[in-house]
């Protein structure tokens, strides 16, 4: 650590590929209290802007024949919309506002998180883990509401042979449980990784500073950050597409609970 | 190490070094999750009450004008369909009576022209038959009146030659004679 700090003076390579993490409050340098304003705040409270400019700004003119934001909009509305019909039936339209609140929120803080310089929220396991875990507890209660004690029913596979059915039921609970784990983890992991990635990349592009071997290393490096760039803006979607599909799967599996 | 040399205040985080680098992964730092799922919880019930309220049912609305302008598009369409067909059948079948009654038309006609020219026909028949019928009596006159000249201009003639010869005949011997003659 006491090498980074000198690195400055002299001309070595800089390696901070996690602070773009670190959590600090937005004036000062006070700890982080539980309603300190924090870099956090801010990326959300952005991405709660974009979104309202998306979905109200962009739909005010409520025409018949849609402007190109409000085409977005709508694209939006119906991409979600038909995966929650899709996926967990026609029943399950109900959480269809619950589910585009969670999509919305992840993809923009995912896009967000793409401007250089910027906080990427869903990055921390913190953020992603509460919402895991806010379906996987939904999804439960409602099981059990909706189907009582048949709830149970979806660890029970009745289509496999007798015998194995136990051993597939352990199975089952076992990986209904990981469920929350693997969900939030599957999202975080991915937005860290990347932006990880990209900054490791980004401490190899002044090379060519520092010796003759920059030459080589510099555009490299630069092309590097641009692909994984590129890729990351796939991943931001697709991550952002996958963490809304589970949980349509998991809210499936609340209603339906019978395979 | 370097946090020796540093203030406590910049030390004050289990998180973060003394130059400000991150210790460890910042995502498993305790100290800052409660601050996070706090604005989390925050941003998620705004972003839910802004698409609940607003956005979802407004595109809602929007989705719902536009499939009902459609339909009813199309229902237009289909109604001018249905009445465009209703013209041309209206249209065929005008056609088709005209045409009808042209034939009815001509047909009387050619009855009445060809009823007409028989009238006509059958006039002039009459006529030419009275005309004839006429003319052959004017005919039968002459021929007679000619046969009464002819008898007369034998008397008379006969008379003239009689006289010439220097015989003093009467007249009725001659005209007996002369008609015994002719009827000879």
């Amino acid at each position: 650590m006491a090498s980074e700090a000198k690195a400055e003076g002299s001309k070595e390579l800089v390696f901070h590929p996690m602070d773009q993490f670190i959590v600090k409050p937005l004036a000062g340098d006070g700890p982080v209290g539980l309603f300190t304003v924090t870099n956090v705040t801010l990326w959300m409270a952005l991405a709660v802007l974009a979104i309202f400019a998306l979905m109200v700004l962009g739909t005010s003119g409520r025409s018949v024949i849609p402007s190109r934001i409000q085409s977005i909009a709508e694209l939006a509305y119906g991409f979600i919309r038909k995966m929650v019909e899709d996926v967990a039936g026609k029943d399950a339209l109900p959480y269809f506002p619950y589910i585009m609140t969670l999509f919305m929120f992840i993809v923009f803080s995912n896009f967000l998180g793409l401007i250089p310089g910027s906080f990427t929220t869903t990055s921390h396991i913190a953020v992603t883990a509460v919402m895991a875990m806010a379906v996987f507890l939904a999804v439960t209660i409602l099981g059990f509401v909706k189907n009582g004690a048949g709830f149970l029913g979806v660890f029970w596979i009745s289509s496999a042979p007798l015998a194995l059915r136990p051993i597939l039921a352990l199975i089952e609970v076992i990986s209904y449980f990981v469920r929350p784990v693997s969900h939030s983890i599957r999202l975080a992991g991915n937005m860290m990784a990347g932006h990880a990635v990209i900054k490791v990349f980004a401490a190899f592009a002044p090379m060519i500073l520092i010796g003759w071997i920059g030459v080589l290393v510099t555009p490299l490096s630069i092309i590097a950050i641009t692909a994984i760039y590129a890729l990351e803006v796939l991943v931001s979607f697709i991550q952002a597409y996958v963490f809304t599909i589970l949980t349509c799967v998991y809210l499936k599996d609340a209603l339906h609970p019978h395979h | 190490m370097a946090s020796e040399t540093h203030d406590a205040a910049a030390t004050a985080s289990a998180c973060v070094d003394a130059g400000g680098g991150a210790i460890g992964m910042p995502q498993l730092c305790g100290e800052w999750m409660g601050n996070q799922v706090f604005w989390l919880v925050v941003t998620l019930v705004v972003i839910y009450f802004i698409l609940s309220r607003i956005a979802l049912p407004r595109i809602q609305a929007i989705l719902g004008e536009r499939q009902g302008a459609i339909t009813n598009d199309l229902a237009a369409a289909e109604d001018f369909k249905v009445k465009a067909q209703e013209a041309e059948d209206a249209y065929n079948k005008a056609l088709a009576d005209a045409r009808a009654e042209a034939q009815n038309i001509i047909a009387e006609t050619k009855a009445e022209i060809r009823a007409e020219l028989d009238e006509a026909t059958a006039k002039a028949d009459a006529e030419i038959a009275a005309k004839a019928a006429e003319g052959e009596k004017a005919i039968a006159e002459i021929r007679a009146n000619a046969l009464e000249s002819v008898k007369d201009v034998a008397k008379e003639t006969a008379k003239e030659l009689v006289s010439a010869m220097g015989v003093k005949a009467d007249a009725r011997s001659i005209t007996s004679a002369v008609t015994a003659k002719l009827k000879g």
